[in-house]
């Protein structure tokens, strides 16, 4: 690879897009064009740059040995701080560090591919200033991307963070009638749990002298050790991140800004801010957490699964009592990540191997569920479910995608929603029967209210005559959900594919702490 | 007296002094004529003094020991006769247009610059007060500058009275000081046993800063005086002064009482405090945008002083790169508050920016970026001073401040999204009239310098200030 800066281009190409967008509205602007004219092309440039930012991570992907331990890809520059050497070169201090393991560039390549589905999924729906809308995602792509690469934890903070401004701008211009609530308590949520994780960030920095990720994930645990299992600074530590962590996942009982953010979104919105937002938060349980602070994660053990557990059956019944689709579906997403949490608290491997491979599983259903919503939403702008019933008879392609998604999110086997569930649950097992028995409960109840809305919606006669002049799914709708459909299924029957690249990332997880397990 | 001494010390101040003094003449001979000159002449002596700053920054002593000047008040001073300058040019056209163009606000501007000067490069109480002084009338004269509006003699006469009589408790406070001490000298009083007496004067010498600072729980003057003093004059408050004056309440406290930390630093730990959570809280309410950002000013300098409690050497950096980042970012704020102007006069709700992104996008992104620099979001450059200032009370162990900073920072959250709400969400109104060349470059100027400039040279910034701390 030599000295080319892979993994920069392919974070700031979206960024450079967008900045390329902007520019052409202005040269455009002054030729008045219509406003379908101006929406079409911006569409096409934010297709095109982020295709091409996918086109760039598969390259990644063809680069990326996954026989290697340890980071790949790496790229190193010296920010700020830090001392010189004797040869004149910055060590330690704040750097620009990129790098991707297995995990990561997995959860890489779950944003470019949901980033260009979500430019054509919004192509019809979204109207108004969409140069601005396109532009807000692709720099949202670039945040996004940055997270899951960052080597070095202030820099990856600072991508952690910025990334709560074009998602709060989403939602606040292009959302529903509430948008403004929900896009405040989606800021000021997420701000006070990453507020706490800088200052562990601070205190972290200056103890070691370093932030660079991989160095801190063996020098922290020994600068705050932990006598005697006693309640310390590297609980403390473990809090602050556990605080932004868990806002961003979301846990139970810090979720509730999801379900007000989610439906208010748009639907390419939702997609994002299911399919990859909240993957940051196990992402960081899984690179923080675990390697750098491993009594405490085995300390505060039980309370997670406690929350896990109550995250999965509470979710799902309150999944059950919503009367609108993408609320129910959004419960659903908290019942979900609340597999997650359990499989990575769970200390095994089969556990946390599990827990990666549910994050791009549900990247992709959750993804996929919200684009059913929004292709309803869109004809008949409404999320009640008691509106819908007997839609089988006139959108017939639309019921067999939805049921199969359904199907997904109930973890049926054949698709990727079962091997997650399932390796979660084996691996909590073993950790905890009861939080494996709670989180079968869960199982079951998803099972129930996925099926409830399928019925409502799709079975049943049609009774509200507005649904009467309802199409089919289009050409387009069809583009967005075929590799959607092919990722659900792929991931289902072979997914070792995800377990050859993720193996030896989670070696180091758990090398970290199996050894203070008894 | 040694000249070359004094050169090497003083030289923007007596090239400022000088310059100053030529101005007036110029104005009482040419009067009207000299008046739309005056404000593009004394930018330009202020950018001068600003390159000279550059040019001297190693500085010296001068004067028996009255001045000092070294790296860190060289840059501070840069930095304030920049902001001055700038802020001098931004007002222009607002002065024609409310037909206050006199050559008297370019003088003002100048003598206020060189009060600040003169406090920055204090060594001993007696130039601080005279420095002080020097800023403050000018100041006052500059806050009733629209002498016909009652609300900017209102906002002149409170502002004096206030100010006044936190001149007199600074005062006060050097004279327990000296009589304690047996100094007025820095390094003398660094030297003096430290006894119940100089408290006494030390807590009175901090309480008129902090008034100077707008630190609560001094500040009530802020809101009143931003909102009624003419827009660019607070432009120019919002920056070069406050700058100033932060660094000078750095300076006596380190250089005169730095071995007496323990004494002052609870005392700068509930005035942070307070200031922040008044800032953030008081701000929530307001809906006239000078207003909401004095609010913002008083918890901003909070944040500041949290670096000034963790002591000079963990501290010094942090406050100065803090202090410039916040300085140049006002700066572009009141620009874009500058802009503001409809058919009739300046408008000054926040309402007034609904649907601002769609009439003048450029202005509207501007905005956003440096409201939520302002607010400390990265990878804007605002996000860099809090940074540093944590991590100053971080490496201080000063744990409760700084959680106390962060539950700030959350809520004034609350008022900053509301700006950027409105101007993105809101309806569109009409667009404002057409703004003059000068404002335009600053707020973009501002705007590219709190992104993407500072993110990158923030680790330059840091070595900067770090190296040019010196131990007093």
């Amino acid at each position: 690879m030599g000295d080319f800066a892979l993994l920069s281009f392919m974070i700031f190409a979206p960024a450079l897009g967008a900045l390329l967008l902007l520019w052409v509205r202005k040269v455009t602007a002054s030729n008045a064009t219509s406003v379908e004219e101006e929406s079409r092309v911006a569409f096409l440039v934010g297709l095109f740059v982020s295709s091409a930012t996918f086109v760039l991570s598969i390259i990644a992907l063809a680069y990326f040995q996954p026989g290697v331990e340890g980071f790949q890809l790496v790229e190193d520059h010296s920010w700020f701080g830090g001392t010189l050497n004797e040869a004149g070169e910055v060590v330690g201090g704040i750097r620009y560090k990129m790098g991707v393991d297995g995990m990561s560039i997995l959860l890489v390549l779950l944003t470019t591919f949901l980033t260009p589905l979500c430019f054509l999924a919004s192509w019809g729906s979204v109207k108004h200033r969409v140069t601005e809308y396109v532009a807000a995602f692709l720099f949202l792509e670039t945040l996004m991307l940055g997270v899951f690469c960052s080597l070095d934890l202030m820099l990856f903070y600072v991508f952690f963070e910025a990334g709560l401004i074009p998602m709060f701008i989403i939602i606040g211009i292009w959302g529903g009638a509430e948008r403004v609530y929900a896009s405040f308590k989606f800021f000021l949520y997420t701000l006070l749990g990453s507020l706490f994780m800088l200052l562990a960030v601070i205190a972290m920095y200056l103890q070691a002298g370093t932030s660079d990720i991989v160095e801190l994930q063996t020098v922290i645990p020994q600068i705050f050790s932990v006598e005697d299992g006693k309640f310390g600074v590297q609980h403390l530590l473990w809090l602050a991140f556990f605080a932004s962590f868990a806002v961003k996942l979301p846990m139970w009982p810090v979720h509730t800004w999801l379900p007000d953010a989610h439906v208010q979104a748009p639907t390419a919105g939702s997609v994002i801010l299911a399919g990859v937002l909240l993957k940051m938060g196990g992402y960081g349980f899984l690179r923080f957490s675990l390697p750098m602070f491993p009594e405490a994660s085995v300390y505060f053990q039980p309370m997670v699964f406690a929350m896990s557990v109550i995250a999965i059956v509470y979710a799902s019944l309150v999944a059950f009592r919503q009367t609108d689709m993408k609320k129910l579906i959004a419960y659903s997403s908290v019942a979900h990540m609340g597999f997650v949490t359990l499989g990575i608290f769970s200390f095994t491997e089969i556990g946390i191997q599990g827990a990666i491979f549910q994050m791009i599983s549900h990247g992709v259903i959750s993804g996929a569920l919200f684009l059913i919503v929004g292709v309803i939403y869109d004809r008949m702008h409404t999320r009640e479910i008691k509106f819908y019933g007997g839609l089988v008879t006139k959108m017939p392609v639309y019921a067999a995608i939805f049921m199969l998604f359904t199907m997904a999110n109930v973890g049926l086997p054949g698709t990727s929603g079962f091997v997650g569930e399932i390796l979660t649950m084996a691996g909590s097992f073993q950790a905890s029967t009861w939080a494996a028995t709670g989180a079968a409960l869960g199982v079951i109840f998803s099972a129930v209210y996925m099926l409830t809305l399928y019925r409502q919606t799709v079975f049943g006669v049609m009774t509200n005559e507005k649904l009467e002049g309802i199409k089919d799914i289009n050409r387009t709708e069809a583009i967005v959900f075929a590799p959607l459909i092919i990722a659900t299924i792929v991931l289902g029957v072979f997914p070792a594919i995800i377990f050859d690249i993720t193996e030896l990332s989670v070696a180091p997880i758990m090398a970290a702490v199996s050894g203070l397990i008894g | 007296m040694n000249w070359d001494e004094i050169f090497a010390a003083a030289t923007p101040e007596l090239y400022l002094a000088f310059a100053g003094l030529v101005a007036v003449v110029l104005g009482a001979v040419l009067r009207e004529r000299f008046a739309t000159v005056s404000i593009k002449a004394g930018a330009l002596i202020l950018l001068g003094a600003s390159a000279l700053s550059l040019f001297n920054i190693e500085g010296g002593v001068a004067f028996n020991g009255l001045w000092e000047t070294d790296r860190f008040t060289n840059l501070a001073k840069a930095v304030c006769y920049f902001c001055a300058g700038v802020a001098l040019l931004i007002a222009e056209p607002y002065l024609v247009k409310e037909r206050l163009i006199r050559y008297e606000y370019a003088l003002l501007v100048i003598f206020a610059s060189l009060g600040m000067g003169i406090t920055l490069s204090a060594n001993d109480l007696m130039t601080l007060y005279l420095g002080i002084e020097t800023l403050s009338l000018s100041s006052y004269v500059l806050a009733a500058f629209n002498r016909d509006s009652q609300r900017s003699s209102e906002a002149g006469l409170k502002y004096f009275v206030l100010g006044a009589l936190a001149s007199g408790l600074i005062l006060y406070g050097a004279s327990l000081v000296y009589g304690f001490s047996g100094s007025t000298n820095y390094d003398a009083i660094a030297q003096a046993e430290f006894g119940i007496g100089l408290v006494f004067g030390l807590v009175l010498l901090i309480t008129g800063l902090a008034f100077k600072v707008s630190a609560a729980p001094l500040h009530v003057w802020t809101p009143d005086v931003y909102e009624g003093a003419p827009t660019p004059v607070v432009a120019f408050f919002a920056s070069a002064p406050k700058l100033a004056s932060m660094v000078v309440f750095a300076t006596i406290l380190f250089e005169a009482f730095g071995n007496a930390i323990d004494q002052w630093q609870d005392v700068i730990l509930i005035i942070a405090g307070a200031s922040m959570l008044i800032g953030a809280f008081g701000a929530l309410r307001q809906t006239n945008l000078k207003r909401l950002f004095a609010y913002s000013s008083i918890g901003n300098m909070g944040y500041a002083l949290i670096a000034l409690a963790a002591g000079e050497e963990i501290g010094g950096p942090a406050l100065l790169v803090y202090m410039v980042i916040y300085a140049l970012s006002q700066l572009g704020i009141f620009g874009v508050l500058l802009s503001m102007r409809r058919r009739g006069g300046m408008v000054e709700d926040i309402s007034e920016l609904s649907g601002l992104s769609s009439t003048m996008p450029w202005l509207a992104v501007c905005m956003t970026a440096l409201v939520f620099s302002v607010a400390g979001i990265p990878p804007l450059g605002g996000f860099f001073g809090k940074l540093v200032v944590f991590q100053a009370g971080v490496e201080a162990g000063l744990w409760p401040i700084v959680i106390i900073g962060v539950i700030a920072s959350v809520v004034s959250l609350g008022y900053y999204l509301r700006i950027i709400m409105i101007m993105w969400g809101g309806d569109k109104l009409a667009p404002f009239e057409n703004m003059s060349g000068t404002v335009g470059i600053t707020v973009s100027a501002a705007t590219i310098l709190a992104f993407p400039v500072f993110t990158v040279v923030i680790g330059w910034m840091m070595s900067l200030a770090g190296g040019s701390f010196s131990l007093g």
